[in-house]
């Protein structure tokens, strides 16, 4: 063998040596961020549980059931806080629902041209964009005033309904909750949406042959068609209003009771987080470490269902 | 130009189709088609791909209104009434006026419900367990599903699925089935069993089938159209009826020269 | 030929057999055009919705918008100076770019490895927590992030409240959409593509780097402006961070580790704060951040309408 030759062969194999080498090296970097994904959130729910150790263990699970949060004495319970947190949420979801659904449809079955579907599809988008701090002074200015009026008048005329059983003053879990069913209208809408084009166009036209009607197919057919990625829509949005901070900090009224009526200022754990931790300390800032665990809990949950309901409809 | 034969036991004609042309925008798919279908027999389209033979088939149950484009002019007739008339409600036409898709197509229900539910929009007041019962008994699937009514129609065969479409076609009770190459998508056997059907249902219904494959023509239909394609110089291709008689007429005997051609396999 | 006909085999059939002709006043029609006008309400409710939201902050900020705005600290309550944002502005800016730093890289390079040099169990996995991720609210990324970043600051005596601990608050939000994004973008480059580099001999990281990535970029861009835009709104996480400043941020190590100022927290401190001056600023400030998150999307629509794949 020539020695020019020996020395090419030397190189394309050194040269090849090195490639191996990045290659094996970028796999490795790249596995290594994936699964940091994973660790990142495991890190997260040990890290908040670690900051509210001191309150776990003074509180224990009593914690959950405790209706005083009294910085002063240091007592702390959470009750209060998690039903305006589920109260509210379930407001603005029995708002956001029908309406996102009816979007939804609206949007995906032929009532209006492509042109025009496409443009409103981009304007449902924008109200997901609008962030949270906006709405809340949106909130503040607009809804809060309507609703006052509104609510003035309920409580008068049916204040003995425990829904409208005390006087609007400001800010209360009503506003709180319509600002709820407007952030995550956008959710619910894309999602529906995006289950309902996934129906094979044969089904509709099955069901239109049989001479049903437009509306027999869309609510018979396609909605029950369509139902598990709905589900899941619903759940990503009650996620998404359960953690929800700002839009409710500044109007829910920021009071720890609990009251089944509408009107009645309330609270949420979110927001006694944003209320309170920067003047916290002690004590308060493990309580209030222990009251982000327990959102963060309720929300992993939702979201895993979720992601569990979407895994199983994908494998059909 | 075909001409609209009518045979001798064509004593009476279901639909009549009078020059019917059909655009999608402005461009014309099948032109000026003339066309009688005969009670209780099964009329075959054929023809080479793109000829309009399914889209025809669309225009008697007001299926093609579901395309945007989409338009008809000239008649068709149904019980003294232009299907395209404006009062005409397309709900009501294909109640009478069924149809078999290509690809199977149960909803995913159960068997039962797939064959329920379609009656139960259309007002059915009568026993529902019984009419689920003889539907499937004239779809020739019952043996085969009466132990697993409640499992899902999904579960079933390719075969078996679209017995079961035709089940529910059946069970709304039409004047008319309209098929869509229903065989298409199916293995030799489930295809035979199917061709087996049609010439039952035929004693109660009026078929009309679309078919790519001409030995099913001659082997279910009384009467077999066919169709070709015509392209025009700017590339348009326009579909047209070139004739229409009894099937062993047109198999044995046809008259036009395209049809001598598309029979001895010359094309399509 | 008679126009009620009852069916073929003559027999009772169960059914009544209506006309063929329409009758709007029939049940089943009526219910249908019910149903048609609550769909169109439905629709009418979030587009109204959306208007009015942007018009009033449209309105309201309009006034307060000058170039001041853009150049001048914060003015105190009382006093001559109007003021400005300029500091809030530099502020979102300098944490959005830190959380950029961080989230993009990592996230890329995850999704590649979803996407390029994984299969089955692990991919699942990784997905599925990053859809979990996506889920953590702002507010729980601030704490661990004040857990994270400004304790050990604070430990280190380096500072506490931070620009850094905000960016990599907004890291933490941003990731997860990265990741989805630049997913689904690698899924969509043809396989064709990779198949003709290892063809030729590239390795997988000459396939990945000159050949796949170029091919995804208009589409991880896409998911990159819509995490930026979503991290500029963001406050809760930075009320755990980065707190606030009246000052100028500096770009000094020593600058970013200072409580830093952010349009978000400026709108959420501002607005409530009982101060004519401070709540004119607030809705100037509310409508340059609506501008941003408006101009962000419309550009990742375009820019997803036109991709080459």
């Amino acid at each position: 063998m020539s020695s020019l030759a020996q020395g090419s062969q030397a190189s394309a194999k050194s040269r090849s040596e090195v490639d191996k080498n990045l290659d094996r090296g970028f796999i490795w970097i790249t596995k290594l961020f994936a699964i940091a994904i994973a660790v990142i959130l495991v890190w997260i729910s040990i890290q908040v549980a670690l900051q509210a150790m001191p309150a776990i263990q003074q509180f224990g699970v009593g914690f959950l059931f405790e209706t005083d949060w009294n910085p002063v004495v240091n007592e702390y319970g959470v009750l209060p806080q998690v039903y305006g947190t589920l109260f509210s949420s379930l407001i603005g979801l029995l708002i956001s629902v029908p309406l996102g659904v009816g979007a939804a449809i609206l949007l995906s079955e032929d009532f209006l041209p492509g042109k025009v579907k496409i443009v409103l599809v981009f304007m449902v988008e924008l109200l997901a964009a609008i962030p949270s701090v906006v709405y809340g002074v949106w909130g503040l200015f607009v809804l809060v005033p309507l609703l006052t009026n509104v609510g003035k008048g309920l409580n008068a005329t049916l204040g003995f309904i425990p829904f409208f059983s005390t006087t609007p003053t400001g800010p209360n879990m009503l506003v709180a909750g319509i600002i709820l069913a407007i952030m995550t209208l956008p959710i619910i809408t894309a999602i529906s949406r995006d289950a309902l084009n996934s129906v094979p166009p044969s089904l509709r036209q099955a069901s239109l042959g049989l001479g049903a009607t437009r509306w027999e197919t869309i609510l018979q057919v396609l909605v029950p068609a369509a139902f598990s990625g709905i589900v899941s829509a619903v759940m990503l949005a009650l996620g998404r209003a359960m953690g929800e901070t700002m839009a409710v900090t500044m109007l829910i009224g920021n009071s720890n009771n609990i009251s089944p009526s509408l009107f009645s200022p309330a609270n949420t754990i979110s927001s006694l987080l944003a209320n309170q931790f920067a003047e916290a300390s002690g004590l308060q800032v493990g309580a209030l470490m222990y009251a982000a665990l327990v959102l963060f809990f309720l929300t992993f949950i939702v979201n895993v269902l979720a992601e569990l309901i979407v895994m199983r409809v994908k494998r059909i | 130009m075909a001409t609209n034969i009518r045979t001798a036991n064509d004593t009476d004609t279901v639909l009549r189709t009078e020059g019917l042309n059909v655009y999608y925008g402005n461009f014309l798919a099948v032109s000026n088609v003339w066309l009688d279908v005969p009670r209780n027999q099964a009329v075959a389209f054929i023809g080479p791909s793109g000829c309009g033979k399914s889209t025809i088939l669309r225009c008697y149950n007001r299926l093609n209104d579901l395309i945007e484009t989409f338009r008809a002019e000239g008649n068709v007739i149904y019980q003294g009434h232009n299907l395209y008339a404006p009062n005409v409600d397309p709900v009501e036409v294909r109640r009478r006026i069924g149809m078999v898709f290509q690809r199977p197509n149960p909803f995913p229900k159960s068997i039962y419900d797939n064959i329920a539910w379609g009656a139960k929009i259309n007002g059915f007041k009568g026993n529902m367990d019984q009419l689920v019962e003889s539907s499937l008994k004239k779809a020739a699937l019952w043996d085969e599903v009466k132990d697993k009514l409640r499992q899902n129609g999904l579960s079933l065969s390719g075969g078996q699925q679209q017995r079961l479409c035709i089940a529910r076609a059946i069970a709304v009770q039409p004047d008319v089935i309209l098929m869509d190459e229903p065989c298409s998508a199916l293995d030799p056997i489930s295809t035979l069993r199917v061709e087996e059907l049609i010439h039952q249902l035929k004693e109660q219904y009026t078929i009309i089938i679309v078919t790519h494959n001409m030995q099913q023509a001659s082997r279910v239909a009384d009467k077999t159209a066919f169709f070709n394609v015509q392209t025009s110089e700017k590339g348009g291709r326009t579909g047209y009826l070139v004739e229409y008689d009894r099937t062993e007429k047109i198999f044995q005997d046809p008259q036009q020269e395209s049809t001598k051609e598309y029979i001895s396999g010359k094309f399509g | 030929m008679p126009s009620n006909l009852s069916d073929s085999s003559g027999n009772s059939s169960g059914y009544t057999m209506g006309s063929l002709v329409r009758s709007p006043s029939a049940p089943r029609t009526m219910f249908n055009s019910i149903m048609t006008g609550v769909a169109f309400f439905c629709g009418a409710v979030a587009i109204f919705t959306l208007a009015a939201v942007l018009s009033y902050i449209l309105y309201r900020g309009f006034g307060s918008i000058s170039p001041r705005v853009f150049t001048e600290l914060p003015p105190l309550p009382f006093g001559p100076s109007q003021g400005g944002f300029g500091n809030a502005i530099l502020g979102t800016f300098i944490m959005v770019l830190i959380g950029a730093f961080i989230s993009i890289p990592v996230g890329v390079l995850a999704a590649i490895y979803l996407t390029e040099f994984s299969s089955g169990n692990l991919a699942r996995w990784i997905r599925f927590a990053t859809n979990i991720l996506s889920g953590v609210p702002s507010i729980i990324a601030g704490v661990f992030a004040y857990g994270v970043v400004v304790l050990t600051l604070n430990k280190l005596g380096w500072g506490s409240y931070s620009a850094v601990g905000g960016g990599f608050a907004l890291s933490i939000l941003m990731l997860p959409i990265i990741v989805r994004t630049t997913d689904e973008s690698l899924q969509l480059v043809s396989n064709d593509l990779r198949q003709a580099a290892v063809g030729v001999g590239a390795t997988k990281f000459q396939t990945v780097a000159s050949v796949v990535l170029p091919a995804a970029v208009p589409a991880i861009v896409t998911g990159a402006t819509l995490a930026v835009a979503r991290a500029a709104g963001e406050t809760a996480p930075l009320l755990f961070t980065a707190l606030f400043s009246s000052g100028w941020p500096s770009l000094t190590p020593q600058g970013l580790l200072q409580p830093t100022a952010s349009l978000a927290v400026l709108v959420y401190n501002y607005a409530i704060s009982p101060y004519e001056k401070w709540k004119s600023l607030a809705w100037a400030a509310s409508l340059v951040l609506v501008l941003m998150v408006l101009i962000a999307s419309i550009i990742a629509r375009f820019a997803t309408r036109r991709k080459a794949y």
